[in-house]
């Protein structure tokens, strides 16, 4: 190896490791069996997963979170798979506004927006409930639903879909026979998104979730204001593993190319 | 065998060869306004607290430029930002480059990137909070190596806050430049060293200039994302140190909504100028979608 | 073999097609600029012509892909126009297959059985007669992906005719094949259309596949028909520059016309007279540009004699190429008027040697006046 390379490899080498450090480092102390955070741990144990599984004050925060994704998936995967398909039938000027509204909650900074929803949804009595995450979060999944279902149906030949009426199919049979099934790499990876970004949504959580509706994520966030306890090294790498797997097949999905 | 009789159904003008388009209800209608509704009335909704609180009044905006708070909040933002952006620009530019040059570990730093990229800023923030606190890893080894005497006081410093956010950005950083990268052809490098330039000559004068769009797109991503960065700075920048977005959520802590708006509006608006001014440079908007995963 | 797949509705298997004064125009260019065409049952007629001259416009007008800005498509008599393409009933083979990659094989035949409401038992045996037609059989559980170039094109072939259709379109099928591949499957198409008996309209830019296959071409120009008739006619008797020069090569002597004779128009040629054959007579005085054939061309002196009258030429050899099958001379006529000499390469034919001077004769029948 020459040298310009060794050095390009030995920098690049210490930029990954910097990456990875700090993931790797909470993994391992979520195995500690010490009460406060330290680093070797003096000892290794399930302790902080087992305060994790057996304290309510964790595991409803938890269920709230993934059902909340779950609904989430369902309406922003139904409205934004819609959408995608259906914005190319709108007009030059209209395509171009509705194309930025729907992707506007990815260049609006979240704490604005988040403030903007906490301000309208107080008065629709929206605040401390579930069904208000669910609206909230699905306007900031959606984003990538569009993003990804478009981005599928880009790559579909127009003339497939060509072909098939001069087969006779009708323009909907065109749609469930041919599109929809093109599609369904795009469709499944931009809902995955969506889950991930509703369940490890914090800034419009720490407004609108109230007492009533308390996200993993936010109660995460008051635990590490007040107390850093070893806790939330473990509820932190339990999230890790869950977002990594599912963002992993994500990303497979979308290298696939159409079946 | 017939042909199943359908209503009727007309034919949209087209370019030839571009798919035949049947009308079909507007499918997009829905979500646009749910979107209306429960985003953009909202978040419009309250900013239009910044010019009609009490009344239409401007008065909030030019209280800004005598407010000593707001421009030191605003100048610390920018600063933040930029130094950021420069630290992930440095620290970026080189990983990309190693993506592209060694295709076989490709893969691999591929995913070191990725896995962070894909675990949330909330449990990225508090990792950094383990590794700088004072029984952090960062004081054990220091102290372990004898360098200093007792443990450094990181956390709850502008630097926390700086480390933490570069290593959170970096992956906007070196993807939009690896991309870049990844689509210079490479007979052009090979034409060049047939032309008698040394490596570094041909880095200089051929791959880094072509790498452009992809830096300028990095950096525009990198450094919009830094300046509406929440999470990070609440975590470990300490009482002193303010960022906008903080001081944004403090207002509204306290109910001050004219102003917190006011704010709200400077912040979206810096945002959206710099996207706007950099926009039109080449291949910048791939790096905005790509952004989206 | 065939024959469950071509007993089809009504005496004459083929559709009747009538173009009538076609436009197309986007903003104010107009891709197609005024097409009329009759199209005969059973016919197989190409629209020939360059890119850009509109036949891919009128075939996916005729399609439904397109809405024509003015004129009318009738099929069989009745006016297609209004008519979406689902409903028109015509086959289509696309020039990349456009085969549904998440099919199989048989699933692609059989979809438009399927949205005809076809039982599953009878779609079988006419996917397994489609399958058989284009000598692919047993292929129907393959994928798309898994076939070859010409195997996709035959599967999309198959698809196109397995509901019947009384008439067949086809954009530049064969265009991305080789050269080789794409001469076999032009026999097969002929072939497959004398069989199934039905309206085959086919767009191409390469005319010698036109020739082969064509019972009719209709070659098009900036949107226009520029002429339309049997390939050995076309090639013949060109109507046009246009025509005599996209059709195989021509060779163009500009003269003035001298005076008519017995129908033949005779013209002075660098000194020369030359007589040539015209569709309508021109005036004495004009000045015209007549064109002849390359390989209808011989060098006066060799071996080769007609009965038929001739004119003839001298000029100098400027450039041979020895071509395999034939040799190419490039010719300079005193007047500096360049001409093409193609002659069968024969180890008994002298060759002949750059600056060489020499007498050239053709057929006056093998002269137009374009």
């Amino acid at each position: 190896m020459t040298a310009a390379r060794l050095l390009l490899a030995t920098v690049v080498g210490s930029i990954l490791l910097f990456l990875a450090l700090p993931i790797v480092v909470v993994m391992v102390v979520s195995f500690s069996s010490a009460t406060y955070l330290t680093f070797p741990p003096p000892a290794f144990g399930m302790r902080w997963y087992t305060a994790y599984f057996t304290n309510d004050d964790w595991l409803r925060p938890t269920w709230l979170s993934l059902w909340v994704a779950a609904c989430v998936v369902v309406v922003a995967t139904l409205l934004g798979t819609l959408a995608a398909v259906g914005i190319g039938r709108l007009p030059g000027a209209l395509r171009v506004l509705a194309s930025a509204l729907i992707v506007s909650p990815l260049i609006v900074p979240v704490i604005v927006a988040a403030i903007g929803i906490y301000y309208a949804f107080a008065r629709y009595g929206l605040v401390g409930t579930p069904v208000g995450l669910i609206l909230a979060h699905t306007c900031l999944a959606v984003p990538f639903v569009f993003i990804s279902v478009s981005a599928s149906l880009a790559g579909i030949d127009p003339r497939l879909e060509q072909a098939a009426l001069s087969l006779g199919a009708t323009p909907s049979g065109t749609f469930f026979q041919i599109t929809l099934p093109l599609i369904r790499p795009g469709v499944l990876a931009g809902a995955l998104f969506a889950f991930v970004t509703s369940f490890d949504e914090l800034v419009v959580a720490l407004f609108i979730s109230g007492s009533g509706a308390v996200t993993l994520p936010r109660r995460m966030w008051d635990d590490v204001l007040y107390q850093i306890e070893p806790t939330i090294a473990a509820v932190s790498t339990l999230t890790i593993v869950l977002t990594v797997v599912l963002m992993g097949c994500a990303h497979l999905l979308r290298k696939r190319a159409p079946a | 065998m017939e042909v199943r009789s359908i209503g009727p159904a007309g034919t949209r003008q087209v370019g030839a060869l571009r798919s035949w388009q049947p009308p079909m209800p507007l499918l997009a209608a829905p979500l646009l306004l749910f979107m209306l509704a429960f985003y953009a009335v909202p978040v419009l909704s309250m900013l239009m607290r910044s010019v009609n609180d009490p009344a239409w009044t401007l008065s909030h905006y030019a209280s800004l430029t005598g407010d000593t708070v707001f421009l030191k909040v605003l100048s610390n933002t920018l600063y933040t930002s930029l130094t950021v952006t420069l630290g992930a620009l440095v620290l970026g530019y080189p990983v990309a480059l190693s993506l592209v040059r060694a295709p076989r570990c490709a893969p691999v730093i591929l995913i070191l990137i990725l896995l962070p990229f894909w675990t949330s800023v909330l449990v990225r923030s508090y990792a950094w909070m383990v590794l700088m606190g004072r029984h952090g890893i960062i004081n054990e080894a220091l102290l372990a190596v004898d360098m200093i005497d007792q443990p450094l006081r990181i956390l709850n410093t502008p630097l926390a806050t700086r480390i933490a956010m570069i290593h959170i950005l970096l992956p906007y950083m070196v993807l939009p430049i690896a991309n870049a990268l990844r689509q210079i052809d490479p007979s052009l490098a090979r034409a060049s060293s047939g032309l008698g330039a040394t490596p570094g000559a041909t880095f200089r004068q051929i791959t880094l200039p072509l790498s452009m769009p992809g830096v300028a797109a990095g950096v525009l991503l990198v450094f919009v994302l830094a300046l509406g960065f929440y999470i990070t700075p609440a975590m470990l920048g300490g009482p002193r140190e303010i960022t906008l977005s903080m001081l944004i959520a403090q207002q509204v802590d306290q109910l001050n909504w004219a102003y917190a708006a006011t704010l709200s509006a400077v912040l979206v608006g810096t945002t959206l100028a710099i996207i706007a001014a950099m926009y039109r440079l080449p291949g910048v908007g791939n790096a905005l979608r790509m952004s989206a995963r | 073999m065939a024959a469950g797949l071509t007993v089809m509705n009504a005496a004459g298997r083929g559709a009747k097609v009538t173009l009538n004064d076609l436009e197309k125009s986007y903003d104010r260019a107009a891709a197609v600029a005024g097409v009329s065409l009759d199209v005969d049952s059973g016919e197989f007629l190409t629209l020939l012509g360059p890119s850009g001259s509109g036949k891919t416009t009128t075939l996916m007008m005729i399609a439904g892909f397109e809405t024509p800005t003015r004129g009318d498509i009738a099929i069989d008599g009745k006016s297609v126009v209004a008519m979406p393409p689902h409903h028109r009933n015509i086959g289509m083979v696309f020039q990349n297959y456009a085969l549904f990659p998440h099919l199989s094989v048989a699933d692609n035949i059989g979809f438009p059985l399927k949205q005809r409401g076809v039982g599953k038992a009878e779609r079988a045996k006419l996917v397994g007669e489609a399958l058989e037609l284009v000598h692919l059989p047993g292929y129907g559980d393959r994928y798309p992906r898994q076939l070859s170039g010409g195997q996709q094109q035959r599967v999309a072939f198959a698809r196109a005719i397995v509901f019947k259709p009384r008439l067949l379109l086809m954009d530049e099928p064969l265009g991305a094949l080789d050269k080789q591949l794409r001469e076999n499957l032009q026999l097969e198409m002929r072939r497959l259309h004398a069989d199934l008996g039905i309206t085959f309209i086919y767009v191409t830019h390469d005319q010698e596949e036109a020739l082969v296959m064509s019972d009719r071409i209709a070659v098009m120009n900036e949107g226009l028909v520029a002429q339309v008739g049997r390939p050995e006619d076309l090639y013949d008797r060109p109507g046009s520059r246009f025509v005599a020069a996209f059709l195989g090569e021509s060779n163009f002597l500009p003269a003035t016309v001298r005076g008519i004779e017995h129908d033949v128009v005779v013209a002075e040629c660098d000194g020369a007279i030359i007589r040539a054959l015209s569709a309508s007579p021109p005036a004495t005085g004009e000045k015209v540009t007549l064109t002849t054939r390359p390989e209808r061309i011989r060098f006066a002196d060799g071996a080769w004699s007609s009965t038929a009258p001739q004119n003839r030429l001298s000029v100098t050899v400027t450039e041979a190429l020895f071509a395999g099958e034939r040799c190419r001379y490039s010719l300079q006529a005193s007047d500096g008027t360049a001409m093409v000499l193609k002659e069968p390469s024969s180890a008994a034919i002298r060759r002949r040697a750059v600056g060489e001077r020499a007498e050239i004769a053709w057929s006056v029948a093998d002269t137009i006046l374009v």
